[in-house]
């Protein structure tokens, strides 16, 4: 239809609609003029007045019933019919207020918690990254299972796919790193972004101001160059446009700024404050050093397994085109079977998000169905109440659809009520989300509660009115007309048909309370587990780890790194409080590690197989509770006089060895060039990638080592320091700690304070976040099980009022009655947990892959978990058949 | 005499357009208007003019406003609107071919 049309026609169906009364009147007053007008023309053709308007009315053919006729042609009928229903339902509601606001509020629970679910699904999982044409970017990785490596890239095989891919259209390689940012008012630690100059256009960035990097800034030499993001831009340079071109100082050495991001910039989900060029070699560059993640755009029409295809056929190439590490030979680099593992881009940064994801969806989605069989029960109940009313209705000339109509109009109202408040509920539990930031959760800030996202939780409370009303509407309506009047009359109980319904819903809900019950009892025996797993270290709410990096403008000198590391930890020890303080390359749970093979004194095949590097100090494995299995901890004496010693973790001793002492006295290198290194100790094995992964295989190198290849004399200059203190955590400590490092020197900022308790929390991030979510579903599921039974065995005895005081009256003890009606509940509860228990068998295999050190059938979550379950259910039923036992006979027969 | 009803379907609502055409008129005025121009041979009972009126104005083809009539008195006159002036033209053209078409079918001379 045209839309001019609809300029006439709308106005006119508004009118009908909301001023029926005025439209009404408007229709009378024309046709009494018309009438009036006939009349007169008849008397002026000579009738009387009184037959004139009978004549008038005639040809009129019956006022009213014309008006009806024009009131048809409104064609607004339905929607008035429907008007009204809403209007009765509405009125209905109101008139049972608590009724109304228990059904809203459990509708409002458990849509709240699908729509705030599904926002996180549809914007996590579902939607393309904010990339233009996302689905062509892939994650360049690479796994080396053999030395544990997966999903990195390397600048050998960064230039070789550039130079001869046949898949992508461009290829760049990017990581993360910390810099120091100095010149301000404070030396600032910053996470700093590198890139080629192929990534930032490769993801559609357009500076805000100034330019992206070009090739000249990415090669080696070129003058050094920087982009701001938006955040620092703002916060440390004050929105200053002039910033382009200006310099500023990272880590010692003056860079340019180029550009500035924009506001919404995003890269998968770096906390980068600047953005540097990655300056690389091709002509320095040598095999291994897997340290960079790929990423390319491919070619249009080009599939995954094609790029992979390329790939692989790339990879021998790029071995034979640089030279390998010094000492490693380039057949064993061979044996190392680097194979491609492309992902898309947007999968590699969900990760094993989704299950978890989807199997809450699943949980919470039962939680909704738990909610619906509630209100299902309620209406069905107060339907129950109205039956006389449906009855006379009906009785009265209700067709059946009008009568199911208008009480599936109620359940609708309802479930949309319920679904405005729940869209409330969502909205702050997303909120909630937001600010609770679970760690590893990708892409929490572009979480909202889109249009998706409302209409997603519209079509639910839809659903939901249409689930739970369907029902009483079904059962009801149909009539029956003669037998509701009777029942409804004096002198009969409840048939049995009617409890079989509400009955079956209290089954199910036990049933699916039960399930979702076992799989939180599963994630808390998970927890449990984990919680047991001796990580490496103890007390970690004691330890404070911070990390500092010695610029090359403050000190050089390997040796003189180390006393100044040292001369620290001796001014932190000073602080009040601190017990003991330690350095390390690698605090467990904080990050990756430094990988590389070691070679062994009696020659096993083991050389290219990838160990922890770990430098460390005398004192770590005290201060962070960690085991001497065998032999001894390094001594500042072993540093500086550098004598030629190492430790080994006990998986590693025992893996190259057999046992732990067979170990000591044993040489281990760095590389065939390498001087061999004595074993004075080993470790107790560290959980450093999450108490749930094993154990990584480590190597401790001291921190100041001699001939460390291809460094003549080696100390790291980016280290951690450990202090066990029991203030940690506490800004006040952290200040204390500054200032003692601030009194060695200056120029060196403190990064990422943190405890251990904090890593070791963030390692257990996706369990806990799964526990407390299931934890809060079964809770929900239980309350609303219970609750359902309770009502439905209260309701039972409220209508069996008669027939107890009967049963009494004719000598029924007190305990027999309450028997009756607890057996009822405690049958129904039996059903529901069988029910139950036979869908969870099933059901929690699903679970399997988050679950740790408990198997999916576990008997004693699933017993413990039943018989609570019972226990409740019998509480429930007790409540309401005491309450039968206190009956008056007299009472009750005179009642009705 | 034909009644309104044993009129060609949708002929009731040319007619009506069409007499809006000439002017914008109440719905009396409407039904003397047909009466008087087809010489009595169209006429249509009061009863069934109001509920075409509305139906015409519910199609948007017609629009009403309320205005004080000759007599002092306050009625509903109709008039056209572009819509309806459309649609009269091609109610009005169809007409032609059907009337033309069934009067050549008519004339046709029994041998």
């Amino acid at each position: 239809m045209r839309p001019e049309h609809w300029l006439y026609t709308i106005p006119l169906r508004l009118r009908s609609l909301f001023r029926r009364a005025q439209a009404d009147q408007e229709l009378d007053d024309e046709l009494r003029d018309h009438v009036e007008r006939k009349t007169q023309e008849y008397i002026a053709k000579g009738l009387v007045p009184e037959e004139a308007r009978r004549q008038a009315l005639i040809e009129m053919g019956g006022i009213e019933k014309r008006k009806e006729e024009c009131r048809d042609v409104r064609s607004v009928r339905w929607l008035q019919d429907f008007a009204q229903d809403l209007r009765f339902g509405l009125r209905v509601l109101r008139k049972s207020p608590s009724f109304t606001a228990i059904a809203i509020a459990t509708l409002a629970i458990g849509i709240g918690a699908n729509g705030a679910i599904f926002a996180v699904i549809e914007n996590v999982l579902l939607k393309p990254l904010p990339f233009p044409d996302s689905a062509q970017l892939v994650d360049l990785g690479h796994d080396v299972p053999r030395i544990g490596l997966h999903g990195r890239s390397a600048a050998f095989l960064y230039f070789t796919y550039a130079e001869q891919s046949r898949s992508f259209q461009s290829v760049g390689l990017w990581r993360e790193n910390s810099n120091n940012l100095t010149g301000l008012a404070e030396p600032e630690h910053v996470r700093s972004l590198e890139v080629t100059s192929e990534v930032l256009p490769m993801v559609g960035v357009q500076p805000l101001l100034g330019r992206l990097f070009s090739a000249e800034d990415t090669t080696p030499g070129a003058p050094l160059t920087a982009m701001l993001t938006y955040g620092l831009w703002r916060d440390k340079f004050g929105a200053d446009a002039s910033m382009v071109g200006r310099g500023i100082i990272i880590d010692g050495l003056p860079r340019q700024v180029i550009g500035v991001l924009p506001r919404n910039y995003w890269f998968m989900d770096s906390k980068a404050a600047v953005v540097l060029p990655l300056q690389l070699d091709r002509n320095k560059t040598i095999l291994g050093n897997f340290s960079y993640s790929g990423i390319a755009r491919l070619k249009p029409g080009v599939l995954l397994a094609q790029a992979s295809a390329d790939c692989a056929r790339l990879i021998p190439v790029a071995l034979h085109s640089f030279p390998p590490f010094p000492g490693v030979s380039l057949a064993s680099f061979e044996r190392w079977r680097i194979t491609p593992a492309c992902t898309s881009l947007k999968n590699s940064l969900l990760g094993d998000i989704g299950g978890v994801l989807w199997l809450l969806m699943g949980t919470i989605g039962l939680v909704l169905l738990i909610a619906c069989a509630n209100v299902a029960n309620l209406m069905l109940v107060r339907t129950q109440g109205r039956q006389q009313e449906l009855a006379i209705r009906s009785a009265l000339g209700a067709g059946w659809w009008q009568i199911a109509r208008e009480l599936l109009l109620e359940s609708l109202v309802l479930g949309v009520a319920g679904g405005a408040a729940g869209a409330g509920l969502a909205l702050a539990a997303l909120r909630l989300l937001q600010f609770l930031h679970p760690a590893n959760f990708p892409r929490l800030e572009q979480i909202s509660m889109d249009a998706g996202s409302i209409l997603f939780t519209f079509a639910i409370s839809v659903l939901a009115g249409l689930l739970f009303g369907l029902i009483p509407a079904v059962r009801y309506a149909g009539g029956g007309v003669a037998a509701a009047l009777r029942t409804a009359g004096r002198g009969t109980s409840e048939s049995r048909q009617r409890h079989r319904a509400r009955n079956t819903l209290v089954v199910v809900q036990v049933a699916l309370a039960l399930v979702l019950l076992i799989s939180s009892g599963l994630m808390i025996r998970t927890f449990q587990a984990l919680r047991h797993v001796n990580p490496g270290f103890v007390r970690p709410e004691e330890l404070q780890t911070f990390d500092i990096s010695f610029p090359r403008s403050v000190v050089t000198d390997p040796i003189a790194v180390t006393r100044m590391e040292q001369s620290i930890a001796d001014k932190i020890a000073a602080v009040p409080g601190v017990s003991s303080v330690a350095l390390t390359t690698d605090v467990p749970m904080a990050s990756g590690h430094w990988l590389d093979p070691i070679d062994v004194e009696d020659g096993t095949d083991l050389k290219a197989t990838g160990r922890v590097y770990k430098f460390v100090s005398p004192g770590l494995l005290s201060t962070m509770g960690n085991s001497l299995v065998a032999g001894r901890d390094f001594t500042w004496e072993d540093l500086y006089d550098q004598h030629r010693v190492a430790m080994l973790s006990e998986n590693l001793a025992r893996e190259l060895w057999g046992t732990p002492q067979a170990a000591l006295g044993k040489h281990v290198r760095r590389m065939s060039t390498s001087p061999w290194l004595e074993v004075i100790g080993v470790v107790g094995d560290e959980r450093a990638d999450g108490v749930d992964q094993p154990a990584p295989k480590a190597v401790y190198w001291p921190l100041l080592m001699d001939h460390f290849d291809p460094e003549p004399l080696y100390a790291t200059p980016d280290i951690s320091y450990v202090v066990r203190t029991p203030r940690a955590g506490s800004s006040e400590i952290m200040q204390e700690v500054s200032q003692a490092v601030w009194s060695v020197s200056k120029e060196l900022p403190l990064a990422s304070p943190q405890t251990l308790e904090d890593l070791y929390n963030k390692s257990l991030a996706r369990t806990s976040f799964a526990l407390v979510m299931l934890g809060i579903a079964g809770t929900m599921a239980f309350a609303l099980g219970v609750a359902g039974l309770y009502g439905v065995i209260s309701y039972s005895v409220a209508q069996r009022t008669r027939e107890i005081g009967i049963r009494v009256a004719m000598g029924a003890q007190h305990s027999t009655v309450r028997r009756m009606f607890i057996s009822e509940g405690a049958c129904l509860a039996a059903i529901g947990i069988a029910v139950g228990s036979v869908a969870a068998l099933g059901l929690m295999r699903l679970m399997a892959s988050m679950l740790f050190g408990v198997k999916p059938i576990d008997p004693l979550t699933y017993a413990g978990v039943a018989t609570a379950l019972a226990a409740a259910a019998a509480m429930a039923s007790y409540i309401p058949a005491r309450r039968a036992m206190l009956v008056d006979p007299m009472v009750a027969l005179r009642n009705e | 005499m034909s009644k309104p009803s044993d009129l060609v379907q949708g002929t009731l609502d040319m007619l009506l357009l069409k007499i809006l055409a000439l002017e914008p008129m109440n719905g009396f005025a409407v039904s003397q208007r047909l009466k008087q121009v087809s010489g009595d041979v169209l006429q249509m009972s009061d009863g069934s003019l109001y509920p075409a009126l509305h139906k015409l104005e519910q199609e948007g083809w017609i629009t009403a406003e309320w205005k004080t009539s000759e007599y002092g008195r306050r009625a509903k006159y109709y008039s056209l609107t572009p819509l309806g002036r459309r649609q009269l033209e091609k109610e009005a053209d169809n007409w032609g071919r059907l009337s033309s078409a069934i009067s050549r079918v008519i004339k046709l001379k029994e041998v």
